[in-house]
C-alpha cells in the first residue's frame, strides 16, 4: 500500500489508543464542529492529590491525521502532570508520529487543542485557575480562533469572519461578517457561545451577524 | 490481494482491445495526418483520424466534420465554454453565461474566468437530487444571455440532467446550450438529431480508453473561436498535432460499451445502494434514485469522515472516493454535496463508488461488507456516534 502517511500513523489510525469516553470525568472538552469537519472529544482522570492525568480517552469524528494524532497525544499525555501535558504540542505528537503532512496540520492540532481544553476544563473546575486575567478583545479572539469557519473548514478569526470584538463590563458582542438567515449563522453563533461563555468574567455573549 | 478498483469515473483501466488498436499507431503508422496532396503513411494516420472522427460522431448522430480532437474533457469544455463566449462577445451578442452551480471544475473554472475578464456569469442552483430545475432556468435568462453550460450527468453524484427540455429553453431564447457529457457518452443516450445541443464535451478515460484524448461535438455553423493558437488541425479550430493513436483508441473504446455492459453496470450500482442503505445505518443517497449515471452510486455515512473511510477500504484492496474536505488538496468539501443543499456534515462522510467494465457481482458484494465493517468501526471512536 502507498500512502503519504508515515508506517507510525498508520499503526495508530489503524489501533487508535485510549478511544472511547470516560462517564464521569473530571475534565472533558470538545474541539471542532461537525458543522464544518473533523471534531474531537477528549477525557481526562486526574489525581486530586499529585494533578496527574491518570486516564485519558478521545473520540473522533475526523480524518487519519486527526485519529493518530488523538491517539498519540493521549498516550503521550497519560501520567503526566497538568504542568507537562500542557506543554505537550502539535509538533510533539507529530514528531511522535515520524511526522504528519503540514496541510493537516489543521485536522491535527485539533487533538491537541482538545488536551489543552480539558485540562483548562478541569481547572477552571476545581478553582486552580491561578491569575484570574481579565477578559480582553485578545483573549475573546484568541478564544474564537477555535471556532471553525463551515465554509472554508478553517478558523474564523484566520479566514477573517469576524468583523468586531466588543468587551464592555461582563459583556462580549462578536459581528460576524455574514447574513444573519446564512446556513451556518445559528452553528456559528453556538460554537461562539460555547467559547466565549465558560471565560470567568463574562456574563453575557452577544453574536451579531453583519454583511 | 487483488484490488477492487470502484473509482472508475475518475479514470478506467484500458482494455486490451483498445490498446491493440492503438498500437500499429505508434510503430507502422506514426506519420503526422498529412492532407491528400501527402505522402502515402501522412494520408493513411488522415485516414485513420477521419475514420475515428466519423465513428464516434455517429454514436451522437452526428457528422464527422462536427466532432474535433482534443487533449481531453478539460481542453472540451475550455474551449466550448471560453471559445463560444468570446466569439459571441466580438459578435457583441451579450456577455451573460449561464451554468449549474455543480459543474466540474473545467466549466466552472472557465465561467469564473470569463467572470473576472467582465462577463455576468450566474451559477444556478440545483435541487436536493442535482436537478436543475426549468423554472429557475428560465428566470435566469436575460437580453444579454449568450451560453448556456450545464452537464449532461454529474461527476459526484451522477446525476443526470434533462439536458432536452433545457436545450429547448434555450433554443427558444436563441442561445448556444453546451452540456458536457464526461460521464455520460455512450452510458446514457444522447442524439443531437433530437436533442437541440450545440457543443457536447466528450471523452474515454471514463470508458477503459486512453486517458489523453478527448472531443468536442460541434453543430455545423456555432460561433466559437480557437483559444489555443498554432496551425491549421481540426478544421482549424484545435491547434496542435494530432494524437492519432489517442482518437483510434477513443474510436476502439466507444465501439466496445454495448447496451448489455450499461445494464449490468446498473445492476451493480442498484445492488451497491439498496445494500448500502439498508445494510449500513444513518445512511443518506447523494444524487437521485432513478435519474442517474448506470455507474454511480454515492453514499454519506453520517458520524464519520469520508477519508478515514478511504483509507481503511484501501488497506483492504478498495479504490473508492469520497468528497471530504480532509481528502482534497485543498481542504474543501466537494462542491457538488455543499450545492445539494448538504452542509458541511453530508460532504464530510460521503463517499462515491463507480463501477466499470472490470467490476463483478462479487467485488459489489464485498465492498458493501468491508464498508459496512469499516463504518461500524469507526463510528465506535466518533463523539456523533451511535455505534458504540
Amino acid at each position: 500500500m502507498k500512502t503519504v502517511y508515515t508506517d507510525k500513523v498508520i499503526e495508530h489510525f489503524k489501533n487508535p489508543r485510549n478511544v472511547g469516553r470516560i462517564e464521569d470525568p473530571d475534565g472533558k472538552s470538545t474541539e471542532g464542529s461537525p458543522a464544518c469537519g473533523d471534531m474531537v472529544s477528549v477525557y481526562i482522570k486526574v489525581d486530586e492529590e499529585t494533578r496527574r492525568i491518570t486516564d485519558i480517552k478521545f473520540e473522533s469524528y475526523g480524518c487519519a491525521s486527526n485519529i493518530a494524532t488523538g491517539s498519540i497525544i493521549t498516550e503521550l499525555a497519560k501520567g503526566k502532570t497538568l504542568e507537562e501535558a500542557k506543554n505537550l504540542s502539535w509538533k510533539d505528537a507529530s514528531e511522535a508520529l515520524g511526522g504528519l503532512p503540514p496541510i493537516k496540520a489543521h485536522c491535527s492540532v485539533l487533538a491537541v487543542e482538545g488536551l489543552r481544553a480539558a485540562i483548562q476544563d478541569y481547572e477552571e473546575k476545581h478553582g486552580l485557575v491561578k491569575e484570574k486575567v481579565p477578559t480582553t478583545e485578545d483573549i475573546v479572539r484568541k478564544r474564537l480562533r477555535h471556532v471553525m469557519n463551515p465554509l472554508t473548514g478553517l478558523d474564523v478569526v484566520r479566514t477573517e469572519l469576524i468583523i468586531k470584538v466588543e468587551v464592555k463590563e461582563g459583556r462580549v458582542t462578536v459581528t460576524v461578517d455574514l447574513p444573519e438567515n446564512h446556513q451556518f449563522a445559528a452553528a456559528i453563533k453556538e460554537d461562539v457561545k460555547d467559547k466565549i461563555e465558560p471565560l470567568w468574567d463574562v456574563k453575557e455573549v452577544i453574536v451579531k451577524f453583519e454583511e | 490481494m487483488d484490488l477492487v478498483y470502484l473509482d472508475n469515473a475518475a479514470a478506467t483501466r484500458m482494455d486490451e482491445k483498445v490498446a491493440q488498436a492503438m498500437n500499429p499507431y505508434f510503430f507502422d503508422v506514426y506519420a503526422v495526418a498529412t492532407s491528400e496532396f501527402g505522402y502515402s503513411l501522412g494520408i493513411e494516420a488522415k485516414e485513420a483520424l477521419d475514420a475515428a472522427r466519423e465513428s464516434i460522431a455517429s454514436v451522437l448522430n452526428g457528422a464527422g466534420e462536427e466532432l474535433v480532437f482534443t487533449s481531453g474533457s478539460t481542453e472540451s469544455s475550455n474551449l466550448a465554454v471560453k471559445g463560444c463566449a468570446q466569439a459571441l462577445k466580438r459578435k457583441k451578442k451579450g456577455n451573460h453565461i449561464i451554468v449549474s452551480g455543480i459543474e466540474d471544475f473545467p466549466v466552472l473554472n472557465s465561467a469564473r474566468t470569463l467572470e473576472k475578464q467582465g462577463f455576468e456569469v450566474t451559477y444556478l442552483a440545483v435541487d436536493e437530487t442535482g436537478l436543475v430545475g426549468s423554472e429557475a432556468l428560465e428566470d435566469a435568462f436575460t437580453d444579454e444571455t449568450i451560453l448556456v453550460s450545464i452537464q449532461h450527468a454529474n461527476q459526484e453524484i451522477g446525476t443526470v440532467q434533462d439536458i432536452k427540455e433545457i436545450g429547448k429553453m434555450c433554443k427558444e431564447h436563441d442561445v448556444i446550450f453546451h452540456t458536457d457529457a464526461t460521464h455520460t457518452f455512450t452510458r446514457v443516450p444522447l442524439d443531437v438529431s433530437v436533442i437541440p445541443v450545440d457543443l457536447v464535451t466528450l471523452s474515454c478515460h471514463t470508458l477503459h480508453g486512453p486517458k489523453g484524448i478527448g472531443a468536442l461535438y460541434i453543430r455545423k455553423e456555432t460561433p466559437l473561436d480557437k483559444i489555443m493558437d498554432g496551425g491549421f488541425q481540426e478544421f482549424d479550430v484545435r491547434a496542435g498535432l494530432e494524437n492519432i493513436p489517442g482518437a483510434v483508441g477513443f474510436a476502439r473504446a466507444v465501439e466496445l460499451v454495448t447496451p448489455q455492459e450499461n445494464e449490468r453496470l446498473k445492476r451493480m450500482r442498484d445492488t451497491l445502494i439498496d445494500r448500502l442503505l439498508a445494510e449500513v445505518p444513518d445512511t443518506l443517497l447523494n444524487g437521485h434514485r432513478h435519474k442517474r449515471t448506470p455507474q454511480n452510486a454515492n453514499v454519506t455515512f453520517h458520524y464519520v469522515e469520508g477519508e478515514s473511510i478511504t483509507l481503511h477500504l484501501d488497506m483492504r484492496g478498495f479504490a473508492v472516493s469520497t468528497g471530504s474536505a480532509c481528502f482534497s488538496r485543498s481542504l474543501e468539501a466537494s462542491h457538488v454535496i455543499m450545492g445539494i443543499g448538504g452542509d458541511h456534515e453530508r460532504a464530510h462522510g460521503s463517499v462515491r463508488f463507480t463501477c466499470g467494465r472490470y467490476n463483478t457481482g462479487k467485488d459489489v458484494g464485498a465492498v458493501v461488507e468491508a464498508v459496512s465493517d469499516v463504518v461500524q468501526s469507526l463510528r465506535k471512536i466518533s463523539p456523533l456516534g451511535k455505534g458504540g
